[in-house]
């Protein structure tokens, strides 16, 4: 039919339908919208799987290359602080689904209250990271000038790592490759770190938008592409931990 | 030249552009800045690698200069170094990145699927600031002494050895890399999620399919290149590093998570040229793109196979031998789907009823350049060509052919093409075939040559050069200043027409695709009811009964299926 394809006269203005307040007016319904949201999230994620992807090539490749001196450099890091921050996320992630669950169900008060959990989690994670960070300060282990490879080709000079790995003392050479390690241990939870960040300051603005009842309209879109955006950098933080701290441990 | 046009254009005494447009709809600076209409985005994105294009132009005139004698008579050899460096990063990541898609792209994917704007406006919107922002720290780098590490950012002289300004152009770099992300992540949002009612994937315009798979490409690709410009910075930030063999790091692992990003750029750069020229091809030989679905697919096969082929940037760089063996063979298979669009455009023209307009000219300049530089692409995909062909003047020629000849071309073409519907006035026609020719004639004079010096041995990124190679140098310059006035006439006559121009209508070239049906300047929401596809791509005998249609309103005209 000629009228199908419809051909544009300027003084006309399309008539606008009822639709939620929420609803942007380019979408034809508030589902289409709905699903373009949250595909075009998942195609975000899908990004950043490509970004830590280049992360993770170049630690496997490195560790393949120095395996010695990076099962040394990883004996450095805490399995106690690692798992406790892995339990902090995995908690922020149940927190962040309840959020979600709560939107859906329109109830603004346990929103408010998940959401705080989450924020909470989240700043622990950060405080655990930040103890872990200022231990390697401590112990030399921040590449730069200042990177000491004394933990590496004397072991015994460290006698708490010692006791529980006994490693046997790394050429100099060798012991160098460690910086290595911890150049890509904190380019890795570095980046994490300010995924980490940047979704605290959403979650921030979230609480605030959440007290005044944005989210407990219906229209969850939002939480729920954060919820996922959440879930995300927590699963990052499970490979980080597997790959980072539990590889090297037999 | 053929007399014969398809040009229809409304009675020139009566018509008039519609008073109510996308243009006209609102006034005033922020109005624009803060505008979430994707043709409002797009035209601010034209403007934008218009400028980009024109500074890296200039550059690239400095170098022909500079070439112009064996001697380094224009400029001493490290400011010749930041001068190609500025050429390549401004003309790849400001300007062939982003030309059709942010431009043409933008503009043209909404309407083609009958919706009213991208999924994501303010997206949309803010990949075009990250792009203004990233320029505007390469305008920064170029003012206050620029970088000499060639556009590759090549480790260590990258993050070592160098002592210009780098970490700024790798930023530069990173945040225009975001700007390309979320322009390919909006577009396959909406060409999943708002295609109007019976626009089926397989009715879908080819330029859709060339930009959705270049969109892929876009979100796959760019972020591996973002986390590697990252460890660069960090890596010259504080002297350690994974890339740096002095300190244990790989060089050979940087080249390969660079070329993972920027080889599939190149298909970036040239799949959304291949869109345009198939809508092109279609509208001016009357005819039904020949092989819609293998086309439609070589598109995609071309954004897959492109992912498995960056190594042989790298086959002179220590990779091993059964590496190189198996790269060189994924390199001659994506041969395969670009020379699939080639035939099947040979075969719509076959047969078709062809006029000549200037779109239709620059075409065909694309598919004769880019089939040259596409060929010689596997005579360097080859293992052993490649170890005398590569880093010489061949590569550079063999680039150019299929960047310049191809994609400039091809992004010409959609300019003049859409052009009318952007403006709603006609460009002229007589000159711009003219800059059409010009721009053919000039772009062969300067880098056919090129192909020769290279295979006679004349490295790239030198300025000076053994004087036995002046008189192809010389050719190849004189052809760049006739390439620069081909450039520059578009840009003098476009002007002219947004205020001169004959009042173009709603269809001039009685093309069959949805942004046709509309007015134009199309309306903010682009269609005054979302339309209804009821016929296939590039049906001409639709568009013929549409016609009857309005010229008989009494007869009621079957509906074509």
């Amino acid at each position: 039919m000629s009228d199908n394809t419809a051909i544009a006269n300027g003084a006309q203005t399309e008539a606008h339908h009822e639709h939620p307040p929420y609803q942007r007016h380019h979408f034809e319904t508030v589902g289409q919208q709905f699903d373009a949201t949250n595909f075009a999230m998942w195609l975000f994620l899908l990004t950043e799987i490509m970004f830590f992807g280049g992360l993770f090539t170049a630690y496997l490749i490195m560790r393949n290359w120095y395996y010695q001196p990076f099962v040394d450099a990883s004996h450095q890091l805490q399995i106690f602080w690692g798992t406790a921050n892995t339990v902090v996320l995995i908690a922020s992630s149940f927190t962040m689904a309840m959020s979600v669950w709560s939107a859906e169900m329109r109830r603004r008060k346990s929103l408010l209250i998940y959401l705080c959990l989450t924020l909470v989690f989240g700043l622990t994670f950060l405080g655990i990271k930040g103890i872990e960070w200022h231990e390697k300060w401590e112990k030399h282990h921040i590449p730069g000038a200042h990177y000491s490879v004394q933990s590496f080709v004397n072991p015994q000079s460290d006698p708490e790592v010692y006791k529980e790995y006994k490693d046997a003392p790394l050429s100099p050479d060798a012991a160098q490759k460690t910086e290595e390690y911890f150049f890509l241990y904190f380019a890795m939870t570095g980046m994490h770190a300010l995924h980490m960040v940047i979704g605290i300051g959403i979650l921030v603005f979230m609480i605030f938008r959440a007290k005044v009842g944005a989210y407990t309209t219906g229209h969850v879109t939002f939480v729920e592409n954060f919820g996922l955006y959440w879930h995300f950098v927590d699963i990052v933080w499970i490979y980080l931990f597997a790959l980072l701290y539990l590889i090297s441990r037999h | 030249m053929s007399t014969s046009t398809i040009l229809s254009l409304p009675d020139q005494s009566t018509a008039r552009i519609p008073r109510m447009n996308f243009l006209t709809k609102e006034n005033g600076l922020l109005s624009w800045l803060l505008t979430g209409d994707h043709k409002r985005i797009a035209t601010l994105y034209l403007i934008s690698i218009t400028f980009f294009f024109f500074i890296g132009g200039a550059l690239a005139g400095l170098i022909r200069l500079e070439l112009l004698t064996p001697q380094t008579s224009l400029m001493a050899a490290d400011t010749y170094n930041k001068v190609f460096t500025m050429h390549g990063i401004i003309m790849i990541f400001f300007f062939l990145v982003p030309s059709v898609p942010a431009t043409l792209g933008n503009f043209l994917i909404p309407m083609m699927i009958g919706a009213k704007d991208l999924a994501l406006p303010k997206v949309n919107l803010l990949s075009w600031y990250l792009y203004i922002i990233g320029g505007a720290m390469g305008v920064y780098v170029m003012a206050s002494g620029g970088v000499d590490t060639g556009w590759t950012f090549t480790t260590p002289l990258s993050t070592h050895y160098v002592n210009t300004h780098v970490i700024s152009t790798a930023m530069a770099a990173f945040i225009a890399g975001f700007s390309s992300v979320f322009t390919g992540l909006n577009f396959i949002v909406t060409i999943h999620k708002m295609r109007c009612p019976g626009m089926t994937w397989f009715r879908l315009p080819l330029f859709v399919w060339a930009n959705y798979a270049a969109s892929i490409l876009m979100v796959l690709g760019t972020p591996v290149l973002a986390i590697t410009l990252v460890l660069v910075m960090l890596e010259r930030a504080f002297g350690i590093g994974v890339f740096d063999p002095a300190k244990g790091g790989d060089p050979i692992l940087f080249q390969h998570l660079f070329w993972f990003y920027s080889h599939p750029a190149v298909y970036i750069m040239i799949l959304p040229g291949m869109g345009v020229i198939s809508e092109v091809i279609s509208t001016f030989s009357r005819k039904r793109v020949f092989g819609y679905t293998a086309v439609a697919f070589s598109s995609v096969a071309i954004a897959v196979f492109g992912f498995f082929v960056w190594a042989h940037h790298m086959f002179i760089m220590g990779i091993s031998n059964y590496a190189a063996l198996i790269f060189s063979l994924l390199t001659m298979l994506v041969a395969v789907p670009s020379a699939i669009k080639i035939f099947n455009w040979a075969f719509t023209l076959y047969k078709g009823s062809i006029t000549f307009e200037t779109p239709m000219l620059y075409a065909f300049g694309f598919m004769g350049l880019f089939t040259i530089g596409g060929l010689t692409g596997v005579f360097l995909g080859t293992t052993g060509t490649d170890i005398h062909l590569t880093e010489t003047y061949f590569i550079v020629a063999h680039f150019h052919f299929v960047m310049v000849g191809g994609m400039l071309m091809a992004f010409l073409s959609g300019i003049h093409f859409w052009w009318p519907k952007w403006t709603g006035r006609m460009y002229p026609e007589k000159i711009s075939q003219l800059a059409a020719i010009v721009t053919f004639i000039g772009f062969n004079f300067t880098f056919f040559p090129q192909f020769i010096l290279g295979m006679l041995g004349m490295p790239r990124r030198y300025a000076a050069y053994p004087p036995e190679f002046q008189a192809l140098n010389v050719f190849s310059t004189a052809g760049a200043s006739i390439l620069g006035v081909g450039y520059l006439l578009p840009i003098l006559y476009l002007t002219w027409s947004l205020k001169y121009g004959a009042v173009a209508g709603d269809n001039p070239w009685q093309a069959t695709g949805l942004e046709w049906q509309t007015q134009s300047p199309p309306l903010t929401e682009n269609f005054t009811e979302i339309p209804i596809m009821d016929h296939e791509a590039y049906d001409y005998e639709w568009l013929e009964k549409q016609d009857l249609a309005k010229q008989q309103p009494g007869k009621e005209v079957a509906s074509v299926g």
